[in-house]
């Protein structure tokens, strides 16, 4: 459990020293802060759903870390025989890596405003990521005829739980691309899909490191 | 930073500010106005009577139990079967489907986005979804009554290997159910609960800055943050479980010889659901704590014409028993077999948690101190929490420490001892906020008799149930028995005991009845309430509308100019202040026409 310790001392340090930074010296009975601003609440300057994708990072990483310390628990175990990694694994963490480097240029010409590259960052970024599921489906594949089965070894099962996890939380993801693809394809402004746009580019980024982290786990163990 | 103390009213009149137009979705037609609703309230409602319809089940549940175990042998439906299933869904549903529901689902979403001055949480649809998720988990939790085998019989914690293998009750459909039913929870759970961090962080009014937030938000938004950041441990645990029991795998299941079978598992570990198990289960206490400990210092606060005492103390311990919360789980696995140094962690983590807790407790009654208190019904039901808190978080010390611990381990003591600090503690805050925020949701007063007569019993009547639960547990009597035989440790007086307590329970229960025909009742028939009868400050009450509308606020949204406890200033024309009420000598003299 000491992964998801580690986690959450990570993000009870990032409540507390946000926290701190508000409230420590803060006398309600007494304060005489009148409102401040243009806004017209008192929340932080990001739109509410960056803010929301944020928390739910979190919800996801605290899956992911409790995941990650059940694995190293259970790999104590006798009977766990480590598993050979297929050569795909590589070539699909190369097509992970690219899609994500595309949504990054859309995410940019989305700041310029540049349509043509939004359009082709998205499209090039959906593709290389439905080119990992499926590299990672062909993986399954191979390793299930090569007889590394589901039960035949907890390493195995693992293997099979994690990559299913992380793609549907990629699958996840896909449907918003798709929202925001059509929208664009039906011709939408730029300004329109902006938000959605970031919204991915972060959601992809996340995503890919968590599969870096899984891939390295599983290459070193 | 310096301040001066310069009284309440040195903040000038905020200007209306320039709001933009907020999109809400506006229902047309009355499926979309009270079924499929996006409006926070509805759906608090929805999320309320769905929580307590469920919570009566199991509250059927324990007389059944009950009845077995004060009166044994008297009942031919009750066999060492169904007990079990008895205790394990009773068990679930209270804690899950009842509590973590009630206080976040239903109090959350119509206090938040009252509280913090905004028109609905900030993802309506979201928020729609959460609801019929959660709805869904319910009805999939209730079908296992229905199935062949009955619904699983393992107990709450549902331990492998036992959970999954024959001659548990329920070990085929029953815990598939369960499991599924939870993880559907779950992830209506995440649906809500990102609404309700999002919602305090972002949809704040003007003024509303984090230290004027009343602390029923605080509570429910650290509670939430647990809840987001615990409930992937069960998600987790209750997913690796069906893969052990659906396609063959043995993460928790070790190499098991059922019936005379050698089985396939082998390996695998039940300690490590238990620790994944209790990672999620020890803040999920807290889940139901944290909101219990906000409301009640709103209700102590309002009703004792005091401002509550040690205000940033009671958020910073909050905020700090949530942290704490997470790097308590092993003290219920003392008996799991774990590294001494390991256990003496663990009990010093949990006796430090003991400390933030009891400065809640003394800042409750601090307040009530020279108070002004006023014993409405709301008023009896907090000090009701504050005595059986006490009582149960004492229990709490002894059970935290590993040599004391042990001994009592799976015996009626800690049965008791957690049915005082999180059964009937918070149900004690869930009895208070209903007949305090009643008059708001439905324009009507409760029936103030009806309501102390329900206080009384219910109050007097868990004493009556758990302090002997307490001794007899101290003799010995193990937990989860279906009877006890000839147990030599066992006198026999325990038997008398025994049916004593069935006797409260089935009196308890029933004084509810007294309680649901007073929510009814009033709403027909009881006094109307005013926008503001507890003269309470928090914004939901300076509502122009009683219930609110929808949008909850007129056109323009409340601007904050204080905090939450202006109660009883000295100098004050009234005993409150309203959050919103402008500075100045009185508000009318600077409000702008």
């Amino acid at each position: 459990m000491t992964t998801t310790l580690l986690f959450l001392a990570v993000i009870m340090a990032v409540v507390i020293w946000w926290l701190v930074r508000q409230t420590l010296n803060v006398k309600p009975w007494v304060e005489q802060r009148p409102w401040v601003g243009d806004r017209g609440g008192e929340g932080l300057s990001l739109p509410p759903v960056m803010v929301g994708l944020g928390v739910f990072l979190a919800v996801a990483t605290s899956l992911f870390a409790l995941s990650i310390s059940a694995y190293f628990m259970r790999r104590d175990g006798a009977d766990w025989r480590p598993l050979a990694q297929p050569m795909v694994l590589w070539f699909n963490t190369a097509a992970l890596v690219l899609g994500s480097v595309f949504f990054q240029t859309a995410c940019n010409a989305a700041k310029s405003g540049r349509v043509g590259g939004v359009r082709l960052g998205l499209l090039a970024g959906g593709v290389c990521t439905l080119v990992f599921l499926a590299g990672q489906l062909w993986a399954w594949q191979h390793l299930n005829t090569a007889g590394h089965f589901l039960t035949a070894n907890p390493a195995n099962a693992f293997f099979y739980m994690l990559t299913a996890l992380h793609g549907l939380h990629l699958l996840g993801g896909l449907w918003v691309w798709a929202k925001t693809t059509i929208k664009l394809q039906r011709g939408a402004a730029v300004h329109e899909v902006r938000l959605s746009v970031e919204l991915c580019t972060v959601y992809w980024h996340f995503l890919l490191v968590v599969w870096l982290v899984l891939f390295g786990l599983l290459l070193l163990t | 930073m310096t301040y001066v103390h310069v009284g309440h009213d040195a903040t000038a009149y905020a200007p209306p500010a320039e709001v933009a137009e907020v999109e809400l979705y506006h229902p047309k037609t009355f499926i979309g106005k009270y079924i499929w609703s996006q409006d926070a309230k509805i759906i608090a409602i929805q999320y309320s009577i769905t929580a307590i319809g469920v919570g009566l089940v199991a509250l059927v549940l324990s007389w059944l139990m009950r009845l077995q175990l004060g009166f044994p042998n008297s009942f031919s439906f009750i066999d060492p079967s169904t007990y079990l299933q008895f205790v394990t869904m009773h068990g679930m549903i209270m804690v899950i489907y009842l509590l973590t529901a009630l206080f976040l689902g239903g109090f959350g979403n119509y206090l938040i986005p009252l509280m913090v001055g905004a028109r609905d949480m900030v993802f309506p649809y979201v928020n729609m979804l959460s609801y019929w998720f959660y709805l869904f988990a319910v009805l999939l939790l209730m079908a296992s009554f229905f199935v062949p085998g009955g619904p699983t019989g393992s107990g709450w914690t549902l331990y492998p290997p036992q959970s999954i293998l024959p001659g548990t009750p329920g070990a085929t459909w029953g815990i598939i159910l369960m499991l599924i039913s939870l993880a559907v929870f779950i992830v209506g759970f995440t649906m809500g609960g990102l609404n309700y961090v999002v919602t305090v962080l972002q949809a704040r009014t003007r003024g509303m800055t984090l230290m004027r937030l009343p602390l029923t938000v605080w509570g429910i938004f650290m509670a939430s943050i647990l809840a987001l950041l615990a409930f992937p441990a069960l998600f987790v645990s209750a997913i690796m479980m069906l893969f052990d029991l659906l396609l063959g795998t043995s993460f928790f299941m070790p190499g098991i010889v059922s019936m005379g079978k050698q089985l396939d598992y082998g390996g695998g570990s039940p300690v490590l659901f238990q620790h994944l198990f209790w990672f999620f289960g020890h803040p999920e206490v807290y889940i139901v704590a944290l909101p219990a400990f906000g409301i009640v210092s709103d209700l102590l606060s309002t009703h004792a014409r005091r401002p509550i005492f040690g205000y940033r103390m009671m958020v910073w311990s909050i905020v700090i028993i949530g942290g704490l919360s997470f790097v308590v789980w092993a003290h219920h696995m003392y008996v799991s077999g774990m590294n001494p140094y390991f256990g003496f962690f663990f009990a010093t983590t949990t006796l430090i948690i003991a400390v933030p807790t009891a400065l809640k407790v003394y800042n409750w009654v601090l307040t009530l101190w020279r108070g002004n208190i006023r014993l409405n019904v709301p008023m009896l039901f907090a000090i009701g929490f504050i005595f059986t808190f006490i009582h149960g978080g004492l229990t709490g010390i002894f059970l935290g420490n590993v040599s004391v611990s042990v001994p009592l381990s799976d015996t009626m003591f800690v049965v008791a001892h957690f049915h005082m600090v999180m059964a009937i503690a918070p149900i004690m805050v869930v009895m208070g906020s209903i007949y305090h925020w009643y008059p708001k949701i439905t324009g009507r007063m409760l029936n103030v008799t009806m309501g102390k007569f329900h206080f009384w019993v219910t109050f007097l009547g868990s004493y009556a149930i758990y302090l002997p639960m307490h001794y007899i547990g101290f003799l010995g009597v193990p937990r989860r028995y279906y009877a006890m035989g000839n147990t030599y440790f066992v006198p026999e007086s325990v038997q008398t005991l025994n049916a004593a307590i069935t006797v409260a329970t089935l009196i308890v229960g029933v004084v509810q009845i007294v309680f649901l025909y007073n929510l009814v009742w009033s709403y027909f028939k009881g006094k109307p309430s005013g926008d503001n009868p507890w003269e309470a400050t928090t914004l939901e009450w300076q509502t122009a509308d009683t219930p609110p509308k929808h949008g909850n606020f007129g056109p323009e949204l409340p601007v904050v100019y204080r905090w939450a406890y202006d109660y009883s200033v000295p100098g004050a024309d009234k005993d409150f202040i309203p959050q919103n009420q402008p500075p100045g000598p009185t508000a009318a003299s600077v409000a702008p026409t």
